[in-house]
């Protein structure tokens, strides 16, 4: 009985439907604004006339210019990149000073007086204490500047603009616009940057923003690429366009990450992620003062501490597994000396080694932590003197010690082109494998985001290396 | 970081600064859901902050707010339940978000419903603030922002604008917490029906779709008396919503509450 009478009323809507034609939503739309105008000619007054957005306007007009545009937003990046790399320098030592070289002694110190076994203080402090130290020092203080300033950006009402100006490329490589947001955002952390995709309604182009946004380079890998370039780039010009020449080289390896990140998502877009390139709306937002201490309070509650906390929880295995395989001894090579020799003819087709090889594979966990792994692996293998003792990671105060180690390891300028590139185009960190897992709820695309860019990187220093080679 | 309210209500005998309690993410026992709705970017989720103590992320960009937050916040001995819809232009489309919004307003039954507006795009504001009129008896604006208007010179008649839209109106600043007292003042008026709210009904619309609504209601009244929004669900129904048809058809509204 009921359910007729619901039928009767569905019928009932379908004949009127006939009956007012289809211009209903139309009708109805317009009666809404009609109604609209009506309320605000009573009640809205404005006695200057519409002024209002005439400042906005002006700004958007340089911001949003085809000539100003793009060159706004490189200077800008370039801007908050430097602050970043520049300004977390001296908190950084700070945190190194305080977290390596005093608190360790001290724990070790608290170990033997305990009378703690060799290998349970070594596998605790100099495992995982040092790497989550490691982590912490080199981690915190760019994230604790970039995300504010990522924060007060967004605030200020910058961030859809760059939206608006990538949109075309977006559009082109067949991804989503708000992708240029999420892409940002992983400049400053590839896991952040996975749960900004949550802003993209369409699940294929979510799933493109989410595969490609390892290509952002993340704060993890900033110091990563300073140091090498400082140390080999560097060094191949007159001392006087040293800087310039390192820091050129890595905005450049951050530009070619973009470029692989259009690259990758047009094919995406053209084969296993097919689909229409969803229209959508982005009201360009008034320009608002931001508001300076709330903004940076809630972007370190929000973001800053969260990331951080988990990559310590990745982090801390990681630094027991790196103590363990270099103390671990199978005859009388240590088992991480065993990997190094097995990758060693692997590593050299892709003009790397096997200790850059074996360090990217148990520093999975966090970026943080892939040079002091490789510089402790070096001196393992090496035998030369210098570092803390087996499987206690370390890192030099200056980069001329630093590059000493390597070059004494084998390093060239190839080497140096070679472990940028993969530094760039390799799996993202756990916490981000993790992150896309938790999104995507889904085994197959979390495999092929962790797979996809290893596969790039090693094609990429494999034809680099060829071709380096044949030159050189 | 604790901003104190600063507005002159603060001392006003209405306001009880002594009787709210924000109680962030505690939604245990609550004695009425608020439902806050609005275009996006106007600034809900810094209201949503202000009234629950909260510090969820705001930030200067449409869309920012995706999934549902809830908080809570404690006045004169009532328990609200605060609920933060993804802002949305309008009710009548497809999307997802929408869908949220709009589902929630029809059916989670809100005591009341705060509508965020951005005071210096009224105008353009009015049209979901209308459709969401259609929707619910009790709601409340507020016009956030305020701030921003008084730099564009632009003056609101907040009288005015209450009678035509038959709701209280409550400027307000909320990145500055000013007119959060008054807000939450004025929610509980409405909550405990001191304020009774008279919604406008969109007019200007062809007799003929008027009339059609009207019989179609009347069918849909027959069938459940207890439909808060029949014009509502006529409008709907006239839409072709197949959401609302299966609706209908299978009697399950509670499903889409929660």
């Amino acid at each position: 009985m009921k359910q007729k009478n619901i039928d009767n009323i569905i019928a009932l809507s379908n004949d009127l439907r006939w009956q007012i034609g289809d211009e209903f939503h139309d009708n109805l739309a317009e009666g809404i604004y009609a109604d609209a105008a009506e309320i605000v000619k009573v009640s809205v007054h404005k006695p200057n006339g519409d002024n209002r957005l005439r400042l906005d306007a002006k700004i958007d007009k340089i911001i949003t210019s085809k000539t100003w545009g793009f060159p706004l937003m490189f200077l800008i990046l370039a801007v908050v990149l430097w602050l970043t790399i520049v300004g977390a320098n001296y908190p950084s030592s700070m945190l190194a000073e305080l977290l390596l070289n005093t608190i360790h002694p001290a724990l070790k110190g608290y170990a033997s007086a305990l009378g703690l076994p060799w290998w349970l203080d070594g596998f605790l402090i100099d495992g995982v204490y040092m790497a989550v130290a490691w982590v912490i020092a080199v981690m915190l203080p760019p994230m604790a500047i970039f995300f504010p300033l990522f924060t007060l950006l967004e605030d200020f009402g910058y961030l859809p603009r760059v939206a608006f100006n990538l949109d075309h490329l977006f559009k082109l490589s067949g991804a989503h616009g708000k992708q240029a947001l999420t892409m940002s955002m992983g400049f400053g952390c590839n896991a952040a940057g996975v749960v900004a995709t949550r802003i993209i309604d369409s699940p294929r182009e979510r799933l493109i923003a989410i595969i490609t946004n390892n290509f952002s380079l993340c704060n993890g890998r900033w110091p990563t690429q300073i140091l090498i370039a400082t140390i080999f780039i560097g060094a191949t010009v007159p001392a006087s366009f040293a800087g310039i020449a390192s820091l050129g080289a890595v905005i450049g390896v951050a530009i070619l990450g973009i470029c692989f990140m259009f690259l990758t998502s047009w094919a995406l877009s053209k084969t296993v992620l097919k689909g229409e390139v969803s229209t959508f709306n982005l009201e360009l937002p008034p320009y608002r003062p931001p508001r300076f201490w709330k903004t940076i309070y809630t972007s370190i509650i929000d973001r800053t501490l969260i990331v951080l906390w988990r990559a310590i929880v990745f982090a801390a295995p990681a630094g027991a597994v790196i103590w363990l395989i270099s103390n671990i001894h199978i005859g009388d090579l240590s088992i991480a000396a065993w990997m190094i020799d097995s990758f060693d003819g692997f590593g050299f087709l892709f003009g790397l080694n096997g200790v850059i090889l074996v360090a990217y594979i148990v520093a999975i966990p966090a970026n943080e932590i892939v040079i002091p792994t490789i510089l402790m692996l070096t001196v393992l293998v090496t035998g030369i003197s210098g570092g803390a003792g087996a499987g206690v990671m370390f890192e030099l105060d200056s980069a001329n010690a630093t590059g000493e180690i390597l070059r004494a390891g084998g390093w060239t300028l190839l080497t140096a082109v070679n472990l940028m590139l993969f530094s760039l185009l390799h799996n993202p960190c756990s916490t981000t494998i993790y992150t896309i897992y938790k999104e995507t709820k889904s085994v197959r695309w979390t495999v092929v985001a962790s797979i996809l860019p290893v596969i790039m990187g090693f094609v990429v220093t494999f034809l680099v290396a060829q071709v380096w080679r044949l030159f050189a | 970081m604790e901003v104190k309210p600063k507005s002159a209500c603060d001392t006003c005998a209405h306001f009880n600064a002594a009787g709210l309690k924000k109680l962030g993410v505690d939604t245990s026992s609550f004695d009425h859901v608020i439902a806050l709705a609005g275009n996006p970017n106007t600034g809900k989720s810094t209201v949503f902050n202000a009234l629950t103590g909260l510090r969820q992320h705001t930030g200067n960009w449409p869309g920012k707010t995706v999934t549902r937050a809830e908080g809570g916040f404690e006045y004169n001995n009532e328990k609200y339940k605060l609920v933060d819809l993804p802002g949305t232009y309008s009710l009548l489309s497809t999307s997802e978000d929408e869908e949220v919004a709009r589902n929630f307003i029809l059916f989670g039954k809100p005591t009341v419903t705060v509508i965020v507006v951005d005071a210096s795009r009224l105008e353009r504001n009015l049209n979901l603030v209308l459709q969401i009129l259609e929707i619910t008896d009790r709601a409340v604006l507020c016009l956030n922002l305020m701030d921003e208007a008084k730099r564009n010179d632009i003056e609101i008649n907040t009288r005015t604008l209450a009678r035509d839209l038959g709701i209280p109106v409550v400027p307000a600043s909320a990145r500055y917490n000013e007119g959060i007292p008054e807000l939450i003042q004025t929610i509980s008026e409405v909550a405990n029906g001191s304020i009774v709210c008279k919604p406008h009904r969109i007019k200007n619309i062809p007799k003929n779709i008027e009339k059609a609504v009207e019989d179609l209601s009347v069918e849909i009244l027959k069938e459940y008396p207890d439909m808060p929004n029949s014009r509502w669900i006529a409008f709907r129904l006239l839409e072709g919503d197949q959401h609302i048809i299966n609706l209908l058809r299978t009697g399950e509204f509670e499903e889409y509450i929660s």
